[in-house]
């Protein structure tokens, strides 16, 4: 089941309105990322948010898991430089002390982990459908809704098209069966080829059922007050971890100063 | 390259958020005036056609690696700048939300790094001058490779200069670039290759199509828009930079108190203020000034973290197990 398609069961998480899971998850991508570089131990509080939602959703964890997994090696690559620079002791644990690169290094890892699992989650509680119909009633350009929804559409159709292609290349040419730069022009042009073909005949199809610019998305659009409930409670989480250091306070709480 | 959100700052994410969403409703106004709608599902279709050209890898001569389409210099070539930026940022939109590229708040990042370089910059400024008339041959190629690798290092330098503002990573500038923009120049000249070969291709194929594009259209709104979005962007970033006290300054602010009343009143203090209490920019430093060393925590507060953080994850793993079980219970789970 791909990410999309595990928003269309009933859920708590599904049933939220996605205008309120859309302005929840940018407040909390922004939040996330304005925490310091050696930070690491405030960012805790807010894995409550994809944890409790994916909770909520029925999300399985391994799909999310494997895509963090992908996420970006760029990021790895510009953390891993971290512990070169920064040397310089942040923390004492017992008799050991850990230099702040390390703690910079875990904190960037951390904020991507958060930060992406965040998108990941709500797409998988809300569906594409309903977050481009979401982003429409928050103001976001139709020309640009129109493009999702068709670039969304077609990407699995025309990759599979594309897949075909590429093993057909490889079986006709078992000697070097990935191609060269001017065979792949060739493979590539004929793809764009077949594309604009199969723009053409969705065009007329689009035609016949009365397109007039813009599509339609039904959705029923009232904030209930679930709706209410979980805003508030995504404004509670977020102020609370950026106005107070909820772990030292828990801490201190179990008698640790 | 593209931009995560775990590199930049929310102010740097915000500023660029503001410039792409500008020239995102600029381009989408301009595509809805567009009476020929034929074009509508043409650009869906390449919007796809992006994520299905990464299937097809080449191998690149004399590397022994492979490569694959980028795509950002085609589509402004086959639908001109404003549709293929719109395109651009569907595809960076999907990217950022399915497969984990990007991220939300950098989103703004991308859409200027990836896609106003390559639509607003590379095609009109460097592609057209030099391609024009569109016919297969040297001049085509050299085009595609010329603007392709403007582009790409281009964007390459923005992801090192944004995350270089947003003072996430400790990698020096000048060292980030001298990374980036050699390896995006080597990106660029691949990327310009298939460019051309795929052009060339179409135009052997389907030769109408050079008559057939969309005609150039006045550029001047973008580039006026853009250079003034630039200009705000540093203006606001710049001041918010000069004013926002840093961390030595803010606790001398708060325990001096009375004392240093003074900027704490107006936009400064207010500044101020929204960078206490929202860190626009975490770890802001004043420029020039040595890197600030993270003072050795006495170990009291150092184990009070991590028990603390460790308690706190607790609690959160606690709560999702629970909520997950009795859902299973529930027999709603599939």
């Amino acid at each position: 089941m791909g990410l999309g398609e595990l928003a269309s069961r009933d859920t708590p998480a599904a049933r939220l309105d996605p205008r309120a899971k859309v302005v929840a998850t940018l407040a909390y991508v922004g939040i996330v990322a304005s925490f310091g570089r050696h930070e690491l131990f405030r960012l805790a509080p807010l894995a409550a948010y994809p944890l409790i939602l994916a909770a909520l959703g029925d999300v399985p964890l391994r799909p999310l898991l494997s895509r963090l997994a992908l996420a970006s090696p760029f990021v790895l690559g510009v953390a891993i430089a971290e512990p070169l620079w920064g040397r310089s002791p942040a923390l004492l644990l017992g008799g050991w002390v850990v230099p702040g690169g390390a703690v910079a290094f875990a904190t960037l890892l951390a904020k991507l982990v958060l930060s992406v699992s965040a998108a990941l989650i709500l797409v998988a509680t809300t569906g594409f459908d309903a977050v481009c119909a979401g982003l429409g009633r928050l103001g976001v350009p139709r020309a640009l809704l129109t493009q999702l929804l068709l670039t969304y559409r077609y990407l699995f159709v025309l990759s599979d098209e594309a897949r075909r292609m590429v093993r057909a290349h490889a079986l006709r040419s078992p000697d070097r069966p990935r191609s060269t730069l001017r065979g792949a022009g060739t493979l590539l042009g004929q793809l764009l080829l077949r594309a604009f073909g199969r723009a053409e005949r969705i065009h007329a199809a689009m035609r016949c059922r009365g397109f007039d610019g813009t599509l339609r998305l039904s959705q029923a659009w009232h904030l209930s007050l679930g709706d209410a409930l979980f805003l508030s409670a995504v404004t509670a989480l977020l102020a609370a971890s950026r106005a107070l250091d909820l772990p030292a306070l828990l801490a201190r709480l179990g008698g640790i100063s | 390259m593209h931009m995560s959100d775990a590199l930049i700052s929310p102010a740097v994410g915000g500023a660029l958020w503001a410039v792409a969403g500008t020239l995102v409703a600029i381009s989408g106004r301009r595509v809805e005036r567009d009476p020929d709608q034929r074009r509508v599902p043409l650009m869906g279709v390449l919007g796809a056609f992006v994520f299905a050209a990464q299937m097809v890898n080449f191998s690149i001569p004399g590397t022994g690696s492979s490569g694959h389409l980028g795509g950002g210099l085609l589509l402004a070539v086959l639908l001109g700048p404003s549709s293929g930026f719109l395109v651009l940022s569907s595809v960076l939109i999907v990217q950022a939300l399915f497969f984990a590229d990007g991220g939300l708040l950098a989103l703004g990042a991308n859409l200027v790094n990836l896609g106003v370089t390559s639509c607003f910059l590379a095609y009109p400024l460097v592609f057209r001058p030099l391609a024009a008339p569109l016919r297969p041959g040297g001049r085509l190629f050299f085009a595609s490779v010329l603007a392709a690798m403007v582009g790409l290092s281009l964007g390459g330098a923005g992801v090192a200069v944004e995350t270089a503002a947003s003072g996430i990573s400790s990698l020096p500038l000048g060292s980030f670039l001298a990374l980036m923009v050699p390896i995006h120049l080597a990106i660029g000249l691949v990327e310009g290759i298939a460019t051309a070969a795929v052009l060339s291709f179409l135009l052997r194929a389907r030769p109408e199509l050079a008559d057939a594009r969309a005609p150039a259209r006045a550029l001047r709104p973008i580039v006026v828009s853009l250079g003034a979005a630039a200009l705000l962007t540093a203006g606001a970033l710049s001041s918010l930079a000069s004013t926002a006290p840093d961390g030595l300054e803010w606790s001398v602010v708060r325990t001096a108190g009375a004392a240093l009343r003074a900027p704490t009143d107006g936009i400064r203090g207010l500044l101020a203020r929204v960078q206490a209490t929202v860190a626009p920019f975490p770890d802001y430093r004043l420029p020039g000034r040595a890197l600030a060393a993270p003072t050795p925590a006495d170990p009291g507060t150092s184990l009070a973290g991590v028990v603390g953080a460790g308690l706190t994850l607790a609690l959160i793993f606690g709560a999702f197990g629970s909520l997950r079980w009795s859902r299973r219970r529930k027999g709603t789970a599939p």
